[in-house]
């Protein structure tokens, strides 16, 4: 057999089912010794699935899985390592409270005797970060690492099993600049030295620069695999949706001269610094920025969940300035959270009663003793329910055995309890499939073209670019563009991305 | 994995006898929990050991025996669904205890024309003490922050100590005679006072969880805090609240029991805090929080002195029906494990 030519993974008509869904179905993929090779595809599509079997958490239900040309039945994630298969998965597995050379070295410590050899581990992982080119003193305790240092730590403990293929999912996610750059040099490297990389991203931008061949799923079925060279990035988002992108998105009608209902001044606080927002009736704004450029928490600080440091917070006339989270609410601000089943669901209770705990602020429901008129509030919830276009049958269900869509109009339907004057939509359609997000973004349509204030603060460009009137760009705690009309294009708002500092007055 | 390919094969499995009774069964502890299934076995084996044990009176007994968990148990399940528990439940009722007997012995001879008033006081001044027991654990746990274990068993010893310092560890005698004839023996409409009580607290907190906003909030606090917050609940007000009625709920049962056995005791809740959270598990309320319905714990309260009185019956020693209690009340959290997860998900 030509070693050369056969390729490094194969994976022939990998089907995949849960109970209910078909997550994968019929998928080949190929990997080449020193490809990068994206994987590409909404939340949802598959890719998560693909890689948990490579990475040997899954078994597939049916399909044939090679690696350099040899059949293998992975059975763990043990068993995938010691295949050469490593992976990076996003949320990392190092313990925080230990050194860096014990973290690399956890389960597979060294001995000498019944001891731990802590001495020829650290040598070991001295060398091995030396050889992968990371700088980091291998003494320190995890904790004290950035995020970058982290992914850093975590790649080591993949090239510590001798791994042949790399998977990354996400992995830029919540990297600053210069840390994706020592990234992109390593990734350089690792392809050089032969290793075969699987990248999985949402960041078109960066396909451009490091990978050979882009596969794109869509409702876990292979659409196709494209160089990455000669592939136009509109023609990749069409390859993902599955339909262009005007159908997506709906054309939101602008209130001419919107009252201005909120203002932020000189607003100081973890993650952001010095920054002036106004929001205006009848106007949906946008705030885009990386992970951690605090686009979301001077969302969270106005709506008193982190410390405001310094500034003020007006609404409608008001200093709101450190109001408690529900005066906020009573105010008529609607928050609706980027984390579902950690802030926005009561998981174990159904989508009605979900809905039905935002009405208890109403009169009509509630009586002046507190007491709660029963047919009235399930009445009023099924209303909104059917508003937001979750089906009778769901509404009685416990919300944590629904689809993230139709959690996601819970979530939505949360919102419409109130009489609501502000929206701050956070992640609005976090792992939500196209159908679904088309009708939440005609939601927001009706809601700001009710005359309501509507922030939709969104990491998918896409989704903020073609809903929003205004665009505020965050760049590390500060607003480093403001940008309206035409001026909203992907070019210009990835610009502002890195912009060291704000806006010139 | 496993549970997962094992339920699609439900699905597609003929629908057998033996099938419909299996579902049945996982409906029934889905919706209710374990209690049921306790329920009838205990039931079964019991009236099977004596024949005594199902006639009317000794149903009747068990019922005037359980007031006093069924009352402690309703307050325990309102910090339960809130995500917390409460370890110093017994130390209300000493508390309870000891200061309504103290408070009734100064004052009946100070007023023996009116001594009603004097039983009114004294009822009020235990009432009291629970409150401030009450207050101190929901001002730990909800403003500081403090885990409701540690808080609640800090409090416990804290109110044990005082109470004991009070008496110097003797029971407190010479109760007004109308205390305990009406409140430990005495009958209205025929209904023995003490279970009339407890059936309008069962009422009363039924309204509660199922009909007023403050209800519906400790649910949502317990189900998932964040949540709420988000949704414009007042979490802290929520949990201070949760705690003050379960020491008033417990202070009644102290109430109660002072007034049953004439004297103020130290030692009358003793085993009482593990009693209500094992009435309140087995009853189906989730120690995670946020589920759990008031007429299923006054059943698992009622089981949990059915249980003791059929050990009685059957003559299992007390030492060895505490061996029983501390293994079900486990065995109850376990099956509630799978519970949450067959509720919520597999995750």
């Amino acid at each position: 057999m030509d070693n050369a030519n056969t390729p490094l993974v194969e994976m022939t008509r990998i089907s995949k089912e849960f109970p209910g869904v078909k997550a994968l179905d019929g998928v080949d993929f190929r990997l080449q010794r020193g490809e990068v090779h994206v994987l590409f595809g909404e939340n949802g599509a598959g890719k998560s699935t693909l890689i948990s079997i490579l990475s040997g958490l899954y078994r597939p239900t049916s399909g044939s899985l090679r690696i350099d040309g040899e059949e293998v039945d992975l059975r763990s994630v043990h068993d995938a390592a010691r295949h050469g298969i490593g992976t990076v998965f996003q949320e990392f597995s190092l313990i925080p409270t230990l050194r860096v050379f014990e973290n690399v070295y956890l389960g597979r410590e060294l001995k000498r005797g019944p001891l731990t050899d802590r001495r020829a581990m650290a040598e070991g992982a001295r060398a091995l970060f030396h050889d992968l080119g990371f700088e980091i003193d291998i003494r320190r305790r995890v904790s004290t690492l950035s995020r970058a240092e982290q992914q850093m730590v975590e790649i080591a403990k993949v090239f510590l099993g001798k791994a042949r293929v790399l998977i990354l999912d996400e992995p830029t996610a919540s990297l600053t600049e210069k840390e994706t750059r020592k990234l992109f040099a390593f990734i350089a490297k690792a392809k050089a030295d032969g290793v075969g990389i699987i990248y999985i991203s949402h960041r078109i931008q960066e396909f451009r620069e490091i990978a050979d061949n882009i596969s794109v799923l869509r409702d876990g079925r292979l659409i196709g695999t494209v160089s990455a060279r000669d592939t136009s990035e509109k023609t990749l988002v069409e390859l993902m949706t599955g339909r262009a992108i005007d159908q997506i998105y709906p054309e939101i009608g602008r209130q001419p001269d919107g009252r201005t209902l909120m203002t932020l001044r000189r607003m100081h606080g973890a993650g952001f610094h010095g920054v002036d927002i106004d929001v205006r009736a009848g106007e949906v704004l946008g705030v885009a920025g990386l992970v951690g450029s605090g686009k979301s928490r001077i969302w969270r600080s106005v709506l008193g969940l982190q410390p405001i440091r310094s500034g003020t917070v007006t609404l409608k006339g008001r200093d709101v300035t450190h109001a408690a989270t529900r005066h906020m609410l009573r105010g008529g601000v609607y928050y609706l959270p980027p984390d579902r089943k950690g802030e926005g669901l009561q998981l174990a209770a159904t989508a009605r009663e979900n809905i039905k705990l935002n009405l208890l602020g109403r009169a009509e429901i509630v009586g002046r003793l507190g007491i709660v008129a029963p047919r009235r509030a399930r009445a009023l919830a099924d209303k909104i329910g059917e508003r937001v276009g979750i089906a009778s049958a769901h509404m009685g269900r416990i919300v944590s055995k629904l689809s993230g869509g139709n959690q996601q109009k819970v979530l939505f339907g949360k919102g419409f309890g109130e009489e609501r004057d502000i929206y701050i939509f956070d992640e609005p359609t976090v792992g939500v499939d196209m159908g679904t997000r088309a009708a939440l973004y005609r939601l927001i349509k009706e809601i700001a073209e009710a005359g309501k204030a509507v922030v939709v603060i969104s990491s998918d460009l896409p989704e903020v670019m073609n809903l929003t009137h205004r665009l505020l760009v965050f760049s590390k705690g500060r607003v480093s563009a403001e940008l309206t009309g035409t001026e909203i294009a992907e070019e210009n708002v990835l610009k502002y991305f890195f912009a060291e500092t704000g806006i010139q007055p | 994995m496993t549970i997962q390919s094992s339920r699609t094969e439900d699905a597609g499995a003929p629908r057998t006898r033996a099938n419909i009774l299996l579902a049945a069964i996982r409906y029934v502890f889905l919706r209710v929990g374990v209690l049921p299934f306790f329920l009838v076995f205990s039931l079964v084996v019991f009236s099977l050991i004596s024949n005594q044990f199902l006639s009317i009176q000794n149903l009747t007994n068990v019922a005037r025996q359980s007031v006093y968990l069924v009352l402690v148990s309703l307050g325990q399940m309102l910090v339960l669904i809130t995500g917390g528990f409460d370890l110093s439940v017994g130390t209300a009722i000493a508390m309870t205890s000891v200061v309504s007997a103290m408070a009734m012995v100064a004052l009946a001879p100070v007023m023996p024309d009116m001594i009603w008033l004097a039983i009114l006081l004294g009822a009020g001044a235990g009432l009291g003490a629970a409150l401030l027991i009450g207050c101190l654990n929901g001002l730990g746990i909800a403003q500081f922050d403090v885990s409701p274990f540690i808080m609640t068993l800090g409090v416990q010893s804290v109110g044990a100590g005082i109470a004991l310092f009070l008496t110097g560890g003797v029971p407190i005698s010479g109760l007004p005679y109308d205390f305990g004839n009406f409140f430990g023996f005495g009958r209205v409409l025929g209904i023995p006072v003490p279970v009339m009580i407890a059936l309008l607290a069962i009422v009363g907190i039924w309204l509660l969880m199922n009909r007023t906003k403050l209800g519906s909030h400790i649910y949502a606090v317990g189900g998932n805090v964040r949540a709420a917050n988000l949704s414009g609940v007042n979490t802290k007000r929520v949990l201070f609240l949760a705690y003050v009625l379960c020491a008033l709920l417990a202070s009644l049962a102290g109430l109660l029991l002072t007034a049953r056995v004439e004297s103020g005791e130290t030692n009358l809740g003793g085993t009482i805090a593990l009693e209500s959270i094992a009435a309140c598990v087995i009853g189906g309320v989730s120690l995670r929080g946020g589920l759990g319905r008031v007429e299923n714990v006054v059943l698992g309260a009622f089981f949990i002195v059915l249980l003791q009185n059929g050990m009685n019956i059957a003559q299992i020693g007390s030492y060895m029906q505490m061996v029983l209690l501390g293994s079900l009340l486990v065995l109850a959290v376990i099956l509630d494990q799978f519970r949450y997860r067959m509720l919520v998900g597999d995750r």
